[in-house]
C-alpha cells in the first residue's frame, strides 16, 4: 500500500495536468464537433512559450503568455477551415506541421530546454508549503488548481450564450446556418477557447517536469481522445457538470493505468500504442455492436 | 414591405446540370400579407426562399425588405428579421440540446456572456406552454426525445419567439402526420394573426393554399404563374386552380402529390 500512495499522487498530478487538454477535446470534439488534430503542435506551443517566458524570470506570466499562443493558434486554425476554404482535418494537420518550426524557432532554434534551475509556478508553490503537511503535494495543488479553474470556467461558459451557440454549432449545423448565429463566429470562438486549455496543459506539464522537448505533445490528440472516452463511459449523464467531472476523471484513470502498467514493466514507449488501441475501440466498439446482429444472420445464412 | 425585383438564379452554370432555377421573378408582398405559394417540383419555390433568406446570392435582381436592401446581406444577419421553417422538423432545433436552451438560443436575448435568468426561464415556460402539448413540463428534456410534430412545432415557436418581420414557411407540416399536421397548421395561423406576421408559406396542399391567408401564388419555371387575391381568390376552387395552371403554362399540371392531396 506505502508504495501505492505515490503512483496514485503521480497519476493524479499527470492527469490533471492533462485533464486540461481532454477539457479542450470536450469543447472541441464533443461540444463543437470539429476534430482539432493541432492539439499535438498547440500543446508544444504552450509547453515552449512558458518555457521560455518562466525562464526570462516571469513564472506567473508564463500562464496567460501560452494561453494567449493557444488562442493564436486555436484561432488560425479555425480561421483556416472556416475562412479559406481548407478541410477542418488538414488545417490542423498544416497548423501541427508549421508549429514544428515555430516551437524550435520560440525556443531559439534548440528542440530542448532545460529548467531545473528556473523559478516556476511549482517551484513557488513549493517553497510556500515547504514545511507544511502538504510539502510533498505542491505539484498536486497546482495541477487540481488548474483543472479547477478550467472546468469551473467551461461549466458556466457552456451555459452562456455563446457557449449554448457553440454546442449548437456543433450539433445541427443546419439549424445554425438558418439562424441568426454564424457558424464562422462560433468556430473560431471554440477553438480559440480551446487551444487556450490546450496550451496551459502544455505549460504545466513542462514546468512540473522542469523541461520541454519539442517531442512533449506528440501523440496528445490520440492521448486526450482516449482519456475523453473513457470518461464518457463512466458517466453517461446529459448533466454538463457531471460530463466535464467524467472527462477528468477519464484523464485519471488513464494515466493510472498507465502508471500502473509501467510499474508491471511495460516500457514507457508503449504508451502511444496503447492510447491508440484504447481510441479504436471507443470508437469502433459501438460500431461493431449496432453491425453484430447484420453480421450474425449472414453467419447463420451460411452455415444453413 | 418585401419587394423582390427581377432576381434570377442559375446553379451550376455552364455545365450539364445547368438548371435556372429563378429566372426574372420579381414579388412584392405588403405589411401583414400571408401568400401560400404552390407549384410543381423544381418550379423554383424552395430556391425563392433560399434567395430570401440568404442561403445563396442571387446571379441579378434586387431584394428590398422593409426598405433595406438585403441582396448581399449575409444569411445569419436576415435571420434577425426573417423567420425560417423546413420540411424536415430535424433541421430547426439542436436535438442534445434541452428546449429551454433551443428555446433561449432562438430569443437571443442580453449579451453573448449573458446566462438563462430565472425570468427568462419562466418566461420561455409559459411561451411553450401555448403550444399546449404539455412541453412545458419538460423544459429540461433534450429536444431529441420529442417526436416530429413537437419538434415542428417548437421550431414554429422558435422562429417567433422574437417576431420576424418576414416568416418563410417551406412546407412544413408536409412531413407530418394528418393530425399532427392540421394542429402544426392551426398553430401557424394563430400565431401569424396575433403577432401579425407578413408570411410566405410553401404548400402542396392546394386545399390549405385557397384556405390559408389571403394570396395565392402559382410558380413555374422560376417565375410567378400567377397571383391572386381578394375576390377572386375567395370564388376560387382548386379545380379553377388546376384549369388556371392549364390555360397560363400551356402544359398539364402532373404533380400527384398536389393533386391527391386531400384535407
Amino acid at each position: 500500500m506505502a508504495t501505492f500512495l505515490p503512483l496514485i499522487q503521480t497519476a493524479l498530478e499527470l492527469g490533471l495536468i492533462g485533464s486540461l487538454t481532454v477539457l479542450a477535446l470536450f469543447l472541441s470534439y464533443s461540444m463543437l464537433n470539429v476534430c482539432d488534430l493541432s492539439t499535438d503542435g498547440c500543446f508544444t506551443l504552450g509547453a515552449s512559450v512558458g518555457a521560455v517566458v518562466a525562464i526570462s524570470g516571469h513564472p506567473y506570466l508564463s500562464i496567460p503568455a501560452a494561453m494567449l499562443a493557444g488562442v493564436g493558434s486555436g484561432f488560425i486554425t479555425a480561421f483556416l477551415q472556416t475562412k479559406m476554404g481548407v478541410d477542418s482535418l488538414l488545417s490542423g494537420i498544416i497548423m501541427n506541421t508549421a508549429l514544428y518550426s515555430v516551437n524550435i524557432a520560440i525556443m531559439g532554434g534548440s528542440s530542448l530546454l532545460n529548467m531545473n534551475k528556473t523559478e516556476t509556478v511549482f517551484t513557488h508553490i513549493q517553497a510556500l508549503v515547504k514545511d507544511g503537511p502538504l510539502t510533498d503535494a505542491y505539484k498536486l495543488i497546482v495541477a487540481f488548481a488548474a483543472a479547477a479553474a478550467v472546468a469551473g470556467f467551461l461549466y458556466i461558459f457552456l451555459k452562456t450564450r455563446i457557449g449554448l451557440s457553440i454546442r449548437a454549432t456543433g450539433n445541427n449545423p443546419e439549424m445554425v446556418r438558418s439562424s441568426s448565429i454564424n457558424p464562422v463566429m462560433t468556430t473560431i470562438v471554440g477553438l480559440c477557447v480551446s487551444g487556450s486549455f490546450t496550451a496551459l496543459s502544455g505549460c504545466l506539464l513542462a514546468q512540473a517536469q522542469k523541461s520541454v522537448n519539442i517531442d512533449i505533445g506528440s501523440g496528445m490528440v490520440t492521448i486526450a481522445l482516449a482519456s475523453l472516452l473513457i470518461g464518457s463511459t463512466f458517466i453517461k449523464s446529459r448533466r454538463m457538470g457531471l460530463r466535464i467531472c467524467g472527462t477528468i476523471l477519464g484523464a485519471f484513470v488513464f494515466r493510472l493505468v498507465y502508471t500502473i502498467a509501467l510499474r508491471f514493466n511495460m516500457p514507457a514507449y508503449m504508451l502511444k500504442l496503447v492510447s491508440s488501441v484504447i481510441v479504436i475501440i471507443a470508437i469502433s466498439g459501438p460500431y461493431i455492436k449496432s453491425k453484430y446482429p447484420e453480421f450474425a444472420r449472414r453467419l447463420e445464412k451460411k452455415r444453413c | 414591405m418585401l419587394s423582390i425585383e427581377n432576381i434570377s438564379k442559375t446553379f451550376n452554370p455552364g455545365t450539364v446540370n445547368e438548371k435556372r432555377a429563378l429566372s426574372s421573378l420579381s414579388i412584392n408582398v405588403e405589411d401583414g400579407d400571408f401568400i401560400s405559394i404552390i407549384g410543381a417540383n423544381g418550379a423554383g419555390k424552395s430556391t425563392l426562399f433560399g434567395a430570401i433568406a440568404g442561403s445563396f446570392l442571387t446571379d441579378e435582381g434586387r431584394i428590398i425588405l422593409d426598405g433595406e436592401d438585403i441582396t448581399v446581406t449575409p444569411e445569419h444577419i436576415r435571420a434577425r428579421s426573417i423567420g425560417r421553417l423546413f420540411q424536415d422538423p430535424m433541421k430547426g432545433t439542436a436535438p442534445d440540446m434541452t428546449i429551454e436552451e433551443n428555446l433561449a438560443l432562438a430569443a437571443g436575448s442580453g449579451g453573448w456572456l449573458s446566462r438563462i435568468t430565472r425570468r427568462e426561464r419562466e418566461e420561455l415556460r409559459q411561451k411553450v406552454a401555448l403550444l399546449d402539448m404539455g412541453l412545458e413540463d419538460r423544459m429540461e428534456s433534450p429536444v431529441g426525445l420529442l417526436s416530429g410534430g413537437q419538434r415542428q412545432a417548437l421550431s414554429l415557436m422558435m422562429a417567433t419567439i422574437n417576431p420576424p418581420k418576414l416568416l418563410l414557411l417551406d412546407e412544413h407540416t408536409a412531413a407530418l402526420d394528418p393530425a399532427t399536421s392540421a394542429k402544426v397548421m392551426e398553430l401557424t395561423d394563430k400565431i401569424v394573426r396575433e403577432e401579425k406576421l407578413t408570411c410566405l408559406m410553401i404548400t402542396h396542399n392546394m386545399n390549405s393554399a385557397l384556405s390559408s391567408g389571403n394570396r395565392t401564388l402559382m410558380m413555374d419555371e422560376g417565375k410567378v404563374l400567377f397571383d391572386i387575391k381578394g375576390d377572386e381568390r375567395a370564388h376560387l376552387s382548386v379545380e379553377d386552380l388546376v384549369r388556371m395552371f392549364r390555360t397560363r403554362s400551356g402544359r398539364e399540371l402532373d404533380n400527384d402529390r398536389m393533386l391527391l392531396a386531400d384535407t
